[in-house]
């Protein structure tokens, strides 16, 4: 097992270069361009003056070379400093992965994001999974019963209608009818005594009832799929034969054997906590990391979006592997070497 | 910071260890402001919504207009364009003239004097020199200023006493208002950015983020792209201003979202540009909360004709490509065929489906101020299909057995492009069947903003390459004079491979004549001479059909009915005179309320 | 005789019995399988609804004849009459004939690229469970796809792709082959990593070794024992995928690599009348409907399809 996961890290810092490659390629390649948000009476040779001065004008290899230079030596360097208050060479003179829409350093930008996004989308995956977990078992338990078919039609309508517009309901009915809750979400509150956390919890819940209704409509699907495989094996006839009683053989055999790929899809779907929910964000104004990658990309604000990206495949890879570990705990007939 | 270490090196314990450490952090109350409250400052509290966030506070690092706006509140020029487009001092004592002898004889230079005890926020005074470091500041080659147009023409700035700076130019520049006049130039501190210029702008985040101005509010916290949070400058200027102690600026989101939270909810202020279709702000009007409020600029919304052939089945080298008119468009060449699509189009028809009170039929490309707006045009108001049929049928263009005209194997059949924008859309598919009742057929196209606009000479989408027979966007010119507007349509101006898809003039039409006529206005000081030129030169445009105007559009936007002091400008900053808004009572309000349910 | 041999037949011996009682041993696999279908409340349900769906939308058309595409701004944002049974749209246009025209490529777009990402997931798939040496490239390319940002990627297909594709095979054939071959090409990792899964655990199975030490193929054994058994988790990525190829269609069609504008699919449809939901509801209700119908229903065909394969479960009554 150590051997297999050392093996598997080993393996990642090369399929992670990889990865970088590809995605600056694909960026450099995308028609769109940092200029384009400009209003037209910029003129063209102003607009290049700008390419220019972003350093555009340097082939790719520079701009890679030079992109993982401040990524993997340089914003280590800084944070190490920053850590420690020690000073390392001149940092003065460091050059940073800056975005080029706000010319800010990359890594401040997503400090800043990171807070409403672990809060938002993270609350929601919560909240999603203890909805999906009941909901599964017991539809698959109950199958084809009316409770089972209500289930299959929320949460197939959960999934087929779009967050922009479960959003938009929301906000139509609970702060445009009802004035109960804020439609825009608020970055800079801070929580300070009881009043402040009750207006967090009015801004917090559309944004997050609504991803929570989105994630349990699917996690929910693959748990009834997973409980229902299970309902049919011999161990359950076994059980039954023996005379457990029913709630034992479904909270004991049953839930536990069917949360073996569910666990492992959960895990998987850890970093899309992280790459934020773009719609959702955009919706309620969370401004998050997804919304932060959105405008990026709609600026084609490379480095912010280069350094979003590569984020997010370092949790994707390593997250696969947490997910395979723990399908090889959970599950001690598969074999890793 | 800290909690960013975790994202180099990729080692499973530690991560997990600090994805739980950012969650305690995410948790932890912060001790910043602990007294004050959102409610209890909300009487003195502006709440402003730009649903395009602001990503910095440098306007000229970034022309995007969410910045320039976000940064007007703090920083300002020397003197605005007030809402009818005139200019109007700001830092100035008074607009440099022949009279006050703040404008030259020979029109090389141009002498403004500063208002006397104006001081930074940081209670530093200001003076001429930190209107000379700025224009030295942008006009360093190094930096990719965004706002160097303004100031293209400068050879020096002198510092004349501390209260007088001259701008000195390299050529007689009849039109000298550009630089240090309107809020994307605006004055920027010499002490603040001192070590911020050339390659070196780009480095100064904290600087870049918080600009210390002269205007009504300083900056307390900037989050890029999401919000903004402003306190009144207590070294403003005006003792009694601004009226609001505290603003913040909100982004993200979209239009009509926006829309919602001021007009349907009233949970802010205002609302900053609101392209919508009419009915939805009118049924959000209905809740009585706040109203549209527009200013007329010189925006126009315009479908350009390609006068080269774009058709894909061509070498690349020929696509849509300039050859001295060796490579014309099959029909749009035809005069006949351009005024017939202008005559078909009802443009009521399109202000009624897409602008409502944010725009008003368009004859002209150079639509404002009045006084350089053509009288010519403007029949173009009604549309005439039948004039339009009459035409072609003249002019030999056959309907087919599919409804289609062509004439000689040539079919009237266009490709019609434009950027993604519901609006534009809607626009898109009331054209095309305004041109199908004169027999044209036309395939609709929409291409993202960031590629349509973006330029990018890799990408066959872009408005300058033009890879279609018609396009449709809005241009606009800076300040209130079309001099350099105009000079967009001239011969050497024509986008091609050659100047790298570069050029402004995208369709590609020009004549001699007319590159004559732009050459005279540039030189031409006369006031009325330069109407009568420029009128003109619009008529030119307008009258051979090298591009057909439709909307003259507004800036648009929503206010509450509690909030005063908005003076809509199409010419400025939106912002332009935040000082003076301010808060209208709770009895006023419900007064204003009863009107609109009368 | 196939049947006998696949997969859970062999670890259980109470449903072998109770499936002998009923079946003839000459009738092929995949006729027990359709008698089963055909015994499916659900699936019967759920076919018709798609039926009828298809059927309105490939003949509808042709009985309701208004235009989709006219506009008519004097009769815009209208409800139910008896002209436009569904209303108009803000710009006139009749929103039931939009939804008749849109459903041809929605229901052609979503299922397609519903296959195709099911087949690139399950082949990818079942490739990195079964084989070792294939496991760690294959799922570090999923790891690459899962990273891609999905917008950037969509441009530059549109850049390299979408004029040679509409000089080859003509726009309309050309522009639905491109959007079919995104959404797959997009949308099939999580099927892939499920079905790994799924096979690592499988491979270890009795049944499986049984196979495996009576010399079958590798083949045969995908085939027969580990495909079936993992039909649960395909069907549930099945039905998630139409609504997702549908949905994604419409931000396809927002980026300008889609339909051209004026062309009404499903997921346009719910897009642009998101924000009319106040002044004319039906226009988000309608689509959204829609699409939901023809995800449940394929969801419940889907269900019937692996309760009839799975021959623990078939309730047979011949």
């Amino acid at each position: 097992m150590l051997r297999y996961f050392s093996r598997r890290l080993a393996f990642a810092v090369p399929t992670l270069l990889a990865i970088s490659l590809v995605l600056f390629v694909l960026l450099d390649l995308a028609p769109n361009d940092p200029t384009g948000q400009l209003p037209l009476t910029i003129p063209p040779e102003v607009r290049e003056q700008i390419r220019d001065s972003l350093g555009l004008d340097d082939p790719i290899y520079v701009r890679y070379v030079k992109w993982l230079h401040q990524f993997f030596v340089n914003e280590p360097i800084n944070l190490i400093e920053q850590a420690f208050g020690v000073e390392i060479g001149n940092s003065e003179e460091r050059l940073r992965v800056r975005s080029w829409a706000t010319r800010s350093p990359v890594v401040e930008l997503i400090a800043e994001r990171l807070p409403q996004t672990l809060w938002v989308v993270g609350l929601s995956y919560l909240i999603g999974i203890l909805i999906a977990l009941p909901v599964g078992v017991i539809t698959a338990y109950k199958q084809y019963s009316w409770i089972d078919q209500l289930g299959t039609f929320v949460s197939m309508v959960g999934f087929s209608v779009p967050t922009f517009f479960t959003g938009l309901l929301a906000i139509i009915i609970f702060s445009v009818t009802l004035s109960w809750l804020p439609s825009i979400y608020d970055t800079t509150h801070e929580v300070t005594d009881l009043s402040s956390f009750w207006y967090q919890i009015k801004q917090i819940l559309m944004p997050v009832l609504v991803l929570s209704l989105y994630n349990a409509a699917q996690l929910s699907r693959y748990m009834r799929a997973s409980v229902l495989e299970n309902l049919n094996q011999d161990y359950v006839r076994t059980a039954r034969v023996k005379g457990l009683r029913e709630r034992a053989i479904l909270f004991f055999h049953v839930f536990r054997n069917s949360m073996l790929p569910v666990i492992t899809m959960i895990a998987l779907g850890v970093p899309t906590i992280f790459s934020g929910a773009i719609i959702t964000e955009q919706v309620f104004r969370v401004n998050g990391l997804g919304q932060l990658l959105i405008v990026a990309i709609q600026g084609a604000d490379i480095p912010l979006v280069q350094t979003l990206t590569f984020l997010f495949a370092v949790l994707i890879v390593l997250f696969n592997l947490i997910a395979d570990i723990l399908y090889g705990l959970v599950d001690p007939r598969i074999k890793y070497e | 910071m800290e909690q960013l270490t975790s994202t180099y090196p990729p080692r499973c314990p530690f991560w997990i260890l600090l994805s739980c450490a950012l969650l305690l952090w995410a948790c932890s109350p912060s001790e910043k402001n602990p007294n004050v409250t959102k409610e209890e400052i909300v009487d003195r509290h502006l709440d402003v919504l730009y649903w395009q966030a602001p990503s910095t506070l440098n306007p000229y690092l970034s022309g995007g207009t969410k910045d320039m706006e976000a940064a007007s509140m703090i920083i300002e020029p020397l003197a605005h364009f007030d809402e009818n487009g005139q200019i109007v001092p700001t830092l100035a004592q008074e607009i440099p003239s022949f009279e006050n002898g703040g404008l030259s004889e020979d029109h090389m230079s141009i002498t403004w004097k500063l208002l006397p005890n104006v001081t930074w926020s940081d209670s530093t005074p200001f003076t001429a020199e930190d209107v000379k470091f700025t224009a030295d500041y942008c006009m360093n080659d190094e930096m990719g200023c965004n706002a160097l147009v303004e100031f293209q023409d400068i050879d020096e700035i002198v510092v004349i006493d501390e209260l007088t700076v001259q701008l000195r130019f390299k050529k007689p520049k009849p039109h000298p208002f550009d630089a240090f006049v309107g809020s994307n130039n605006p004055i920027l501190q010499k002490a603040q950015f001192e070590n911020c210029t050339g390659l070196r702008a780009q480095e100064c985040t904290e600087q870049n983020f918080g600009p210390i101005g002269t205007g009504p509010f300083k900056i307390v916290e900037f989050r890029a792209n999401d919000v903004a949070t402003y306190v009144a400058n207590e070294n403003y200027r005006e003792s009694d201003k601004p009226y609001f102690q505290t603003a913040t600026i909100k982004g993200g989101g979209d239009a009509a979202s926006a829309a919602r939270a001021v007009l349907a909810t009233g949970e802010y202020d205002y609302a900053w540009n609101l392209q919508v279709e009419p009915e939805i702000l009118t049924q959000m009007s209905q809740a009585g909360y706040g109203e549209i409020v527009t200013g007329y600029g010189s925006q126009i919304e315009r479908l350009m004709l390609n006068f080269t052939n774009a058709n894909s089945a061509l070498d690349l080298d020929k696509r849509s490509v300039y050859m001295d008119g060796n490579n014309p468009h099959p029909f749009i060449t035809d005069f006949n065929v351009r005024k017939a699509l202008s005559l078909a189009i009802d443009r009521n028809m399109l202000v009624e489906h897409g602008y409502g009170a944010g725009g008003a039929p368009a004859c002209n490309v150079v639509p404002a101020p009045l006084r350089f707006r053509s009288p010519n045009n403007d029949s173009c108001t009604e549309s005439n299909v039948e004039l339009a049929n009459q035409l072609l049928d003249e002019a030999g263009w056959i309907r087919g057995d599919d409804g289609v005209r062509e004439k000689d194997g040539v079919k009237l059949s266009i490709l019609f492009q434009t950027s993604t924008n519901t609006v534009r859309q809607g626009t898109q598919a009331l054209i095309k069947q305004m041109w199908s009742a004169i027999g044209v057929e036309t395939e609709l196209r929409n291409i993202d903003g960031a590629v349509f606009f973006g330029g990018d000479p890799a990408s066959p989408d872009t408005l300058q390459k033009f890879y279609s027979d018609v396009e449709m966007y809005t241009n606009a010119f800076l300040g209130n004079d079309p001099e350099s507007y105009l000079a967009n349509f001239t011969c050497d101006q024509i986008t091609s491979p050659k100047n790298d898809w570069l050029g402004t003039n995208v369709n590609r039409a020009c004549t001699p004549e007319y590159d004559k006529i732009v050459t005279e206005l540039s030189i031409t000081a006369d006031p009325q001479k330069r109407e009568e030129l420029a009128i003109l030169l619009n008529d030119t445009v307008i009258q051979n059909y090298w591009l057909i105007p439709l909307i003259h559009r507004a800036s648009l936007s929503a206010r509450l009915y509690s909030l005063g002091g908005v003076r809509m400008n199409g010419w400025d900053s939106e912002l332009w005179n935040v000082a003076d808004w301010y808060r209208i009572e709770a009895n006023v309000f419900i007064f204003k309320e009863a009107e609109v349910s009368n | 005789m196939g049947w006998l041999i696949q997969g859970s037949s062999t670890n259980s011996m109470a449903s072998n019995v109770a499936v002998k009682q009923t079946i003839d041993y000459d009738q092929s696999m995949w006729y027990v399988t359709w008698i089963a279908f055909r015994n499916h409340k659900g699936a019967l349900v759920g076919a018709a609804v798609l039926g009828v769906i298809v059927f309105a939308v490939l003949i509808g058309p042709f009985i309701y004849t208004v235009d989709p595409q006219y506009v008519d701004l004097s009769i815009k944002n209208q409800g139910f009459s008896a002209d436009h049974l569904l209303g108009t749209d803000n710009l006139g246009r009749d929103l039931f004939a939009q939804l008749l025209a849109g459903g041809r490529i929605a229901l052609a777009v979503g299922l397609s690229a519903m296959l195709l990402s099911l087949f690139f997931g399950t082949l990818i798939g079942v490739l990195a469970g079964y084989f070792r040496m294939l496991d760690g490239p294959l799922m570090r390319f999923t790891d690459l796809f899962l990273a891609l940002p999905l917008l950037p990627l969509l441009l530059v297909i549109i850049l390299l792709f979408r004029d040679v594709l509409r000089a080859a095979i003509g726009p309309e054939a050309g522009i639905f082959l491109l959007i079919v071959f995104v959404i797959g090409v997009t949308s099939w990792m999580q099927t892939a990593r499920i079905v790994r899964g799924e096979t690592l655990s499988l491979k270890e199975r009795e049944f499986v070794k049984a196979a495996v030490s009576v010399g079958a193929s590798n083949w045969s054994i995908v085939f027969r024992h580990i495909l079936p058994n993992m039909l649960s988790p395909i069907m549930v990525s099945a039905t998630l995928g139409v609504a997702n190829a549908i949905i994604t269609e419409s931000t396809l069609s927002f980026l300008g690599l889609g339909f051209p504008p004026d062309f009404p699919t499903w997921g346009r449809l719910l897009f642009d009348g998101a924000n009319f939901i106040t002044l004319a509801p039906e226009r988000v209700i309608w689509p959204g409907l829609a699409i939901s119908l023809v995800v449940l229903s394929v969801n419940y065909i889907g269900d019937a399809l692996r309760d009839a394969i799975d021959p623990r479960r078939r309730q047979l009554t011949v």
